[in-house]
């Protein structure tokens, strides 16, 4: 059994993940709710990663390689907003051209000033955000010995950098905005209707720019984020796919700030057990048996369904049946009771499963808002 | 209402997409300190002047071709496929069992097999997206999307945990036996005298199988008639369904032959390249295919030049990266250029080039 210690460690790093996922997915709820999709999350997040470790490299503030890595998400939203609101052309594509350009362009730039093959040079301490202590709290050498209350508030509560505290009071905030101001009624509504709030009087292309903007300063807060705070300088591609995990978060919690915070700390969760522990054994009853859990559910679920769902979700149960069978027999030898090491990669990829499942509408259905992907012709 | 002449919009509109990604890459070029005009020599003497440089662009190109004609089936069909990266590594998967169990006698019926296995294996991973569009709404992009993701831990699962063989460090599967390797360029060019040709390039003998999937692309889009429902439901949803085109069944076809072509560039990759499965073996091809598509306007013959193009890109990238000092990645500024001009832009790019030579026809006129 793990210890309550350890238990708050994993859960302080699943904070500290969980940040830029919040901060991107809070990014592109504004933006989608808009009906605006947003693909592109991820190359802001990584063109803000090094625009403002480059600034924060080079002059050594890390405030200004803040507003310099807020600043450059902004102009690929402008370009985003660009394409998709006033050309009115096919949002997935220039959000997939954005992506493109961010990868390419962070290591051509990166290499031209710093020369070490796209990374920026490491930060020194004025150039990172640095964790900020809570008064009172014990350092993490003297943690062993501390009270669990002292624990929970030194190693979960105290001690992160000033931008996940932003991200968390980011959560309330989008709530605010969305739920409580005219502002956030209308940008709403013109991610479901925009032919009813033009009608109004009021400007679908000026509501659509500033939610693709305020996705923009987000993005570049989050790019700043994992650049100068999770990591102390900028390395070829770091965003890793978390931009594309926050549209899954976002998917998950259905398009509600309150929701997204869940989703992404659950997410944070996952990749904060898969990097501590590398080992997770579980029985092999237990997974066998869960494993035929979902197949007999499947195939129950398809038993008076069309030929089409028999096949897919059929063949499903029974792949899902087949791999209950092999742990089944693997571990025929030892007994039906010995541990199976579940493989890294499930944990790795679970926030994706899951985000399908919910997607397929099996387990709370979500659905997007109404106009979101379709650009917005005025009726003439 | 006045219209471009046929010939502009498929000829010129790409061309001068192109020529502004071009442009801009030249500045690009200049800000980092090098000479636009010089990069562009000596990309073009490192892949055209000389053998070897075609035996790799055609490499890339073969790739590029089965993504790209992916990508332009499914977009017949108003569907956007952004999974080819998973569905090409779940491909690269089923190329691997083929070629590993099944003790094949001759690689003329190994690459068979290989095709049939990576077909097979894209097919269902673009199979479950399609489904899940088609009768459950979710919407294709999103999940082709976390597929791409999926994709990626399943084949890290069998690299690490079943198909490694015991004592190697390496995430790569055994190698494969010598009877499924393919000829490549250098082994034909040997059979009819020229042994110094194509000397260590990696393109192979699947370059024609991509060339036969183009005309059977084009057969498949223009001359069927199960072509024909794919591009009635592209235009018009509601029109084709009162046509007595049933949306589900063309959905999940249209997504299978999409992910069965993505799957398929794991015969070039896997089978003729590295001869063994290993990580990372798409190197974001099918990415590459969507821009492939749009600048070829998801026409197979397009999608050909549009390859050829990009694969020329790729070789003179590394050519590039070789000789001077712009790294590869200039090449993925490019490509993200060129997807903007062509995709999301396209309006921005053509309006005035409408507007010119509608003037000219009344000049005509």
């Amino acid at each position: 059994m793990i210890d309550f210690l350890t238990l708050l460690q994993v859960l302080d790093s699943s904070l500290r993940l969980a940040t830029p996922l919040l901060l991107v997915c809070l990014a592109g709820l504004f933006s989608e709710r808009a009906g605006i999709f947003d693909i592109g999350l991820e190359g802001k997040l990584l063109a803000a990663a090094f625009v403002s470790a480059a600034f924060a490299a080079i002059t050594g503030s890390v405030w200004l390689g803040l507003l310099a890595g807020i600043f450059a998400s902004i102009l690929l939203s402008l370009l985003h907003g660009l394409a998709s609101i006033t050309l009115r052309g096919d949002q997935i594509i220039s959000g997939v051209a954005i992506n493109f350009l961010a990868a390419g362009l962070t290591v051509v730039i990166a290499q031209d000033l710093f020369g070490q093959g796209g990374r920026t040079p490491p930060l020194k301490s004025g150039g990172r955000f640095e964790p900020l202590n809570f008064p009172g709290a014990t350092s993490s050498k003297e943690m062993g010995d501390a009270g669990p209350l002292m624990q929970l508030y030194s190693e979960l509560l105290s001690g992160h950098s000033l931008l996940v505290y932003i991200a968390l009071v980011t959560v309330p905030l989008s709530y605010f905005v969305l739920y409580k101001t005219r502002f956030g009624l209308r940008l709403r509504a013109v991610g479901e209707n925009p032919a009813a709030v033009d009608t109004a009087g009021i400007s679908v292309v000026g509501l659509r720019y500033s939610a693709v903007v305020i996705g923009g300063v987000l993005c570049g807060i989050a790019g700043a984020y994992i650049a100068t705070s999770l990591q102390a300088n900028f390395t070829k591609d770091m965003s890793a796919g978390r931009g594309f995990i926050a549209l899954a978060a976002l998917i998950f919690a259905k398009w509600r700030p309150w929701y997204a915070l869940g989703a992404c700390l659950l997410f944070g969760f996952f990749f904060a057990v898969d990097t501590r522990f590398q080992n997770i054994l579980l029985p092999a009853w237990v997974l066998s048996g869960f494993l035929i859990f979902i197949s007999l559910g499947l195939a129950s679920y398809v038993w008076k369904k069309d030929y089409l769902d028999k096949v897919v979700l059929g063949g499903l149960a029974l792949g899902v049946a087949i791999i209950a069978l092999i742990i089944v027999t693997s571990v025929w030898q030892s007994g039906i009771s010995s541990q199976v090491k579940i493989p890294v990669v499930f944990i790795q990829s679970l926030p994706y499963v899951l985000t399908v499942i919910v997607l397929a509408g099996f387990v709370g259905r979500a659905i997007p808002p109404k106009a979101g992907g379709r650009p917005y012709v005025k009726e003439r | 209402m006045d219209v471009m002449p046929k010939w502009v919009d498929v000829i010129v509109v790409p061309l001068f997409s192109l020529f502004l990604a071009a442009f801009l890459s030249a500045l690009l070029i200049l800000a980092i300190g090098e000479s636009p005009m010089a990069a562009l020599k000596l990309m073009i003497e490192g892949t055209l002047f000389r053998s070897a440089g075609w035996g790799y662009m055609l490499y890339y190109t073969t790739n590029f071709i089965f993504t790209g004609l992916a990508v332009s089936v499914a977009f017949h069909a108003a569907l956007f496929n952004i999974g080819g990266e998973g569905q090409a590594m779940i491909g690269g998967l089923g190329v691997a069992l083929v070629c590993l169990f099944i003790p094949w006698p001759h690689w003329t019926l190994a690459i068979i097999g290989a095709s049939i296995g990576a077909a097979i294996f894209g097919m269902i991973w673009a199979g479950l997206p399609a489904y899940l569009q088609a009768k459950r709404g979710s919407h294709i992009v999103i999940t082709t999307i976390m597929f791409n993701f999926i994709a990626a831990g399943v084949l890290n699962f069998f690299l690490v945990d079943v198909l490694k063989p015991t004592g190697s460090m390496d995430p790569a599967s055994a190698n494969f036996p010598a009877n499924t390797h393919l000829p490549t360029f250098q082994d034909l060019a040997g059979l009819i005298g020229f042994e110094k040709a194509f000397r260590s390039a990696p393109a192979n003998v699947s370059f024609f199988i991509a060339l036969f999937a183009c005309v059977a692309v084009w057969y498949l889009i223009w001359r069927s008639s199960l072509g024909y429902e794919i591009r009635a439901l592209g235009k018009s949803g509601p029109a084709a369904r009162y046509a007595g085109v049933r949306p589900v069944k063309i959905i999940m076809i249209t997504m299978m032959i999409s992910g069965a072509l993505c799957g398929m560039m794991a015969i070039n990759t896997t089978q003729g390249e590295s001869e063994r499965l290993i990580l990372n073996f798409t190197e974001g091809a099918g990415f590459i295919g969507i821009a492939v598509a749009l600048m070829g306007r998801s026409h197979p013959l397009g999608v050909l030049l549009a390859a050829l193009l990009f694969g020329f890109l790729y070789q003179g990238g590394a050519e590039l990266a070789l000789w001077t000092k712009i790294p590869r990645e200039l090449i993925v500024v490019i490509q993200a250029l060129v997807i903007l001009f062509t995709g999301a832009l396209s309006l921005m790019v053509r309006a005035p080039l409408e507007r010119f030579f509608i003037s000219m026809q009344r000049v005509n006129e």
